[in-house]
């Protein structure tokens, strides 16, 4: 490409080219040294891009894609074996190259950061009003103690801290954790800093709070009208936060442009799978996901070529012969040039490219998917799901799998270490119904620490429940022997969150596979062939069965966890968030698998899960729980479609909708607060205090959500039921 | 808070009380003071080493429950008994325990900062040339017991005093017997007797509290909290002492009350091979002379020393970190 084009595009693109750019990075690397004779890692290869005042730049990329390292190079924060070459300019002048010390002044002062976690974020022994008075003294030495304080207390308020006065000497660990990301933003914004950069900041929180976190940054932006630079992997907090996007993949970015260029004409096969692998809320019924196969490549050792080759529906050989640059859509050389440049033995000549704001696309075949406008349905190929075979008898008609009734678990809290006594109830599970018929998926949905996890634990106990009763396959748990629970484990089985923890990493994956069978005394030879069979239904290879879990990647360790618990041919499978640990390309995979399973063995599964774009396309019914109740339940379509408790219309509105137009036009509801602690929960209705709709009511009204608790009650005559005295069905998506 | 303290030392004065009995009770039934007046030269008549074993309580032919009895009614009172010769046993606690203190406040301040410095700096600078040197430097004064160390620097002192020509470092005693002057060469010549032994104290604790230190530090020198600090504009050093090395601290100083306490008895071998009168010497002469209300009085002291250290470190604990205040 010549330097003309470059020219051209930039008046094209009718930015005023006068203005110098607030931040801006070219061709940046970044490169680890190997320690001990391991290969150096290439985190970062090649980033532009420049931010300019008042923009939101959102850089999107699944883990170890280097988007995080980038921008911490950036500021300076790498360690000193991080080799990083290329330029970053702040207001045009470069900050590669300064010492620490000259970068500490602009750090927190002109460029300010807010990270992933805000749990392990602030100092521990500090309180929070002094570690945000030290980020105003440490640029302002002379400001003066009690001035700095004086801003510390109006940065909390301004954040949204209550009472910010008496908070501003509280401990971190007295704030929960939307209330320290919070302070982390105030203290990005202390001194009115021109860029900030937002590494995953909504990541680590629940949906309601990632709302609020998110009005809070749009608030930051107007006021100080800085740029932001915003990385996440979540394609739905992009969607509607931000101007322009960067797709970065192996440390590269593959494509960039404005959000609707890449959510509607994305020409990259790569960021076409990542959209169409995400589960969409908004959508009725959308298929099979996207998957894209294999692994994001290790980055000490990368495939020659385009880093995405391995993976890519539309590899041609000439993909790997050079790595194609970002270019404007219809600008790559053609394959024949690509061939004649290869055979000439010319290096291929590494564009300097800039930022000049027009969509660019690093795939040699951009122009061909832009001519025939093709979209990811076009390139990937979608596996078939067949339809569940008892979907076709109706629901009552269905035996029964599992059926739970007012189960109830109450955790005392005492005090004391000697002499332990009782000075409250952790009101964990607090009265709940819900049955599960065969073939299938119900799926249990809230924040943490709303009870979901323990309604699982207490379930896959098969014991006497504290309260209520739990009956598998029609028999109560309460009454079971020793034997008959070991018996009726066979029917039930569990999937774990984090498939790096829940496999033994000393035992090879046919060991871990067939420690069932084995425990269940089945004959060796029977053993063995199960285990290869199985190995095959969850897409593992034979040769796999002996090696360690050390080997695979979340998706495939995923797969074994699977596997394993397919092992004793259950009938129900429980499945604790299976893929919030893995990526959107992976979680694809892993998903459709899992429909694919229920339709081919008929099973049914409990669905536990704080994602609902991920609930809404693979659960046929839904139940919200919230302070250990469960305040709606009902089919799938009923409630994402018409919800008609206030909090489940709170919940499906705060998530982000990877679209856009769409996510522009919605108004979110934003909820105050954080839950209240299940130790003290509110009186009659729990959620009063946080609703949207309790403060809209009359004074009669609200007197009747203090005093009386709401129970189920049917909203729409049929299988959805809300507990709430004013339940009205709204569509809120 | 303070309920919990009063708890925490009522628990301490039971234990304390437990232990003292045990060494009492092991001491009167171990020892044979009778064997120590049998072999004085001439030898007494057997009526009056009866007479003298009753007058001092510690005669074998008493039941022991009436021994002890007898003797915890004192210690009740403030009396731990009188010694083997017929000296009383609580003034000289508070002479030997000044002697053991004076010895270990200053070896155990200065053995703790050098560590605790050379630790939290190798921890920054992991698997460079000052790290693995700090490394090795700590594991072999770990590897060698005190006694090793504390007799190698004698021969090392001797070795040196003979190439000087005169006393450069003395190693007997904690003062030059018969020495006269103003009350500051007096000083100067306790100072100059107390450097060889506190430099092996402080070697010996160096070298643990370097490692713990080292250990603390590399925890925290990572954490999120640290890259926040710098985020807000502080320089990497001070990011590292301000946050870092404050946080890494908070185990480090709990520990260096506990070693305080174990130091008052640990310092044993150290007074033995330097002369020093101590605690733990004095303990030591007092099992070769059968001498039993020393043995207890000296065993209680540890106690007392050991529980008064933990309690220090458990109220410095909760008022370092805020995330243990109740």
């Amino acid at each position: 490409m010549s330097a003309q084009t470059i020219e051209n595009t930039e008046a094209a693109s009718g930015r005023s080219g006068d203005e110098t750019p607030v931040l801006e990075v070219r061709d940046l690397h970044v490169t680890f040294r190997g320690l001990g004779g391991n290969a150096d890692v290439n985190a970062v290869r090649g980033v532009s891009y420049s931010v300019h005042r008042g923009e939101v730049l959102g850089i999107v990329g699944e883990s170890g894609s280097g988007k995080s390292v980038s921008s911490m190079a950036a500021m300076g924060l790498l360690p000193d074996h991080a080799v990083i070459t290329g330029s970053v300019k702040l207001h045009g002048e470069e900050l590669l190259g300064l010492d620490d010390r000259e970068m500490a002044t602009r750090r927190g002062k002109v460029i300010s950061m807010v990270f992933q976690d805000p749990l392990s974020g602030l100092t521990p022994v500090y309180t929070v009003g002094d570690q945000l008075a030290e980020a105003v003294l440490v640029h302002n030495p002379g400001a003066g103690k009690a001035q700095a304080r004086e801003r510390a207390v109006r940065l909390l308020d301004l954040v949204g801290i209550p009472n910010p006065e008496g908070r501003y000497r509280s401990f971190p660990h007295e704030f929960s954790g939307g209330m320290r990301q919070r302070v982390m933003i105030a203290m990005a914004m202390a001194n009115d800093p021109d860029v900030i950069i937002c590494d995953e900041p909504t990541t680590a929180l629940d949906v309601t709070i990632q709302a609020q976190i998110l009005d809070l940054l749009r608030t930051a932006r107007e006021e100080t009208g800085a740029a932001i630079v915003m990385i996440t992997h979540d394609l739905g907090v992009v969607a509607g936060f931000v101007d322009r996007m960067l797709v970065m993949y192996a440390g590269r970015p593959v494509e960039m442009g404005t959000v609707d260029e890449i959510y509607y004409g994305s020409r990259m096969p790569y960021t076409m799978g990542l959209l169409g692998a995400v589960p969409r809320m908004d959508l009725e019924r959308q298929g099979a996901l996207v998957p894209i196969k294999g692994t994001p490549p290790s980055l000490s050792a990368l495939p020659p070529g385009c880093p995405f080759a391995p993976r890519c529906p539309i590899v041609r050989p000439e993909c790997s012969l050079a790595e194609p640059d970002l270019l404007p859509v219809g600008e790559q050389p053609s394959e024949a040039q690509i061939r004649a440049a290869r055979e000439a033995g010319a290096p291929a000549e590494a564009a300097g490219v800039s930022d000049t704001g027009v969509q660019r696309v690093a795939c040699i075949r951009s122009g061909e998917i832009a001519d025939n406008a093709w979209t990811a349905q076009d390139i990937y190929p979608i596996p078939e799901i067949p339809e569940v075979p008892a979907a076709k008898t109706r629901r009552e008609d269905r035996p029964e799998m599992l059926r739970v009734e007012s189960l109830i678990k109450h955790h005392a809290l005492t005090k004391g270490a000697v002499f332990k006594r009782r000075v409250g109830t952790v009101y964990a599970v607090d009265g709940i119904d819900f049955d599960i018929r065969e073939g299938e998926t119900l799926a249990l949905v809230g924040e943490s620490g709303c009870g979901k996890s323990t309604t699982l634990m207490e379930i896959m106990g098969l014991e006497k429940p504290q309260g209520g009763s739990v009956s598998v396959m029609g028999r109560d748990t309460s009454g079971l022997g020793g034997a008959d629970r070991f018996a009726l484990r066979r029917d039930m089985q569990i999937v774990f969150q984090d498939p790096m923890s829940s496999l033994d990493p000393r035992m090879p994956v046919f060991d871990i596979i067939a420690e069932p069978l084995r425990t269940h005394r089945r004959p060796a030879a029977e053993t063995t062939a199960r285990v290869y069979e199985l190995l095959d239904l969850v897409g593992l290879n034979t040769e796999h069965a002996t090696r360690y879990p050390a080997e695979f990647s979340g998706g495939q360790r995923q797969r074994i966890g699977i596997a394993r618990a397919l092992a004793l041919e259950p009938r129900l499978l429980v499945l604790d968030e299976p893929v919030s640990a893995l990526d959107v390309s992976i979680q694809a995979g892993v998903v459709n698998l899992l429909e694919e399973l229920q339709a081919r063995l008929g099973l049914s599964y409990l669905f536990v899960a704080h994602d609902l774009s991920v609930v809404r396309h693979i659960a046929d019914r839904v139940a919200v729980m919230y302070l250990g109740k469960i305040v709606e339940i009902g089919d799938t379509d009923a409630v994402y479609t018409r919800p008609a408790h206030p909090y489940t219309q709170a919940l499906l509105s705060a998530i982000p909708i990877p679209d856009p137009e769409k996510e522009r036009a919605r108004t979110h509801i934003v909820l105050d607060g954080d839950l209240p602690s299940p130790a003290n929960p509110p009186s009659g209705c729990r959620f009063r205090t946080r609703c949207q709709k309790f403060i809209t009511l009359s004074e009669p009204e609200q007197e009747r959500c203090m005093s009386i608790e709401p129970a189920l009650e049917a909203t729409n005559g049929g299988d959805q039921a809300a507990a709430c005295h004013f339940a009205e069905r709204q569509t809120v998506l | 808070m303070g309920k919990f303290l009063v708890r925490r030392l009522l628990n301490y004065v039971v234990l304390i009380f437990l232990a003292t009995s045990f060494a009492y009770l092991l001491a009167a039934t171990n020892l044979y003071p009778r064997g120590y007046f049998e072999q004085m030269q001439p030898p007494p008549t057997p009526e009056a080493i009866n007479t003298q074993l009753d007058t001092l309580n510690l005669n074998d032919q008493t039941p022991l429950a009436q021994r002890y009895v007898t003797w915890l009614g004192g210690v009740v009172q403030g009396d731990f008994g009188q010694t083997i010769q017929g000296r009383e046993v609580t003034p000289q606690i508070w002479l030997k325990a000044g002697v053991t203190l004076r010895l270990i406040t200053v070896a155990t301040i200065l053995g703790s900062a050098l560590g605790i410095a050379i630790g939290a700096y190798a921890a920054v600078r992991q698997y460079r040339m000052f790290d693995k040197a700090a490394t090795v430097a700590s594991f072999v004064v770990l590897a060698i017991p005190t006694v090793v160390i504390a007799l190698s620097v004698q021969v090392g002192a001797t070795a040196i005093n003979g190439v000087a020509g005169f006393q450069l470092f003395l190693f007997s005693g904690e003062y030059s017997a018969g020495f006269r002057g103003e009350w500051w060469e007096l000083l100067l010549n306790r100072v100059h007797h107390a450097i060889l032994p506190t430099f092996v104290l402080a070697v010996a604790l160096f070298a643990a509290f370097a490692r713990y230190q080292r250990n603390m530090m590399l925890d925290v020198l990572g954490s999120d909290f640290v890259r926040t600090a710098m985020a807000k504009g502080l320089t990497r050093r001070k990011a590292l002492f301000k946050h870092a090395l404050r946080t890494a601290l908070i185990p480090t100083i709990t520990y260096f009350t506990f070693t305080f306490g174990v130091m008052v008895s640990g310092a044993t071998f150290t007074e033995k091979i330097y002369g020093w009168h101590g605690m733990g010497a004095w303990l030591i002469d007092a099992i070769f002379q059968q001498d039993v209300h020393v043995v207890a009085a000296a065993s209680c002291f540890m106690a007392v020393t050991i529980m008064v250290a933990s309690f220090l470190s458990d109220i410095l604990y909760a008022w370092l970190d805020p995330r243990v205040r109740v």
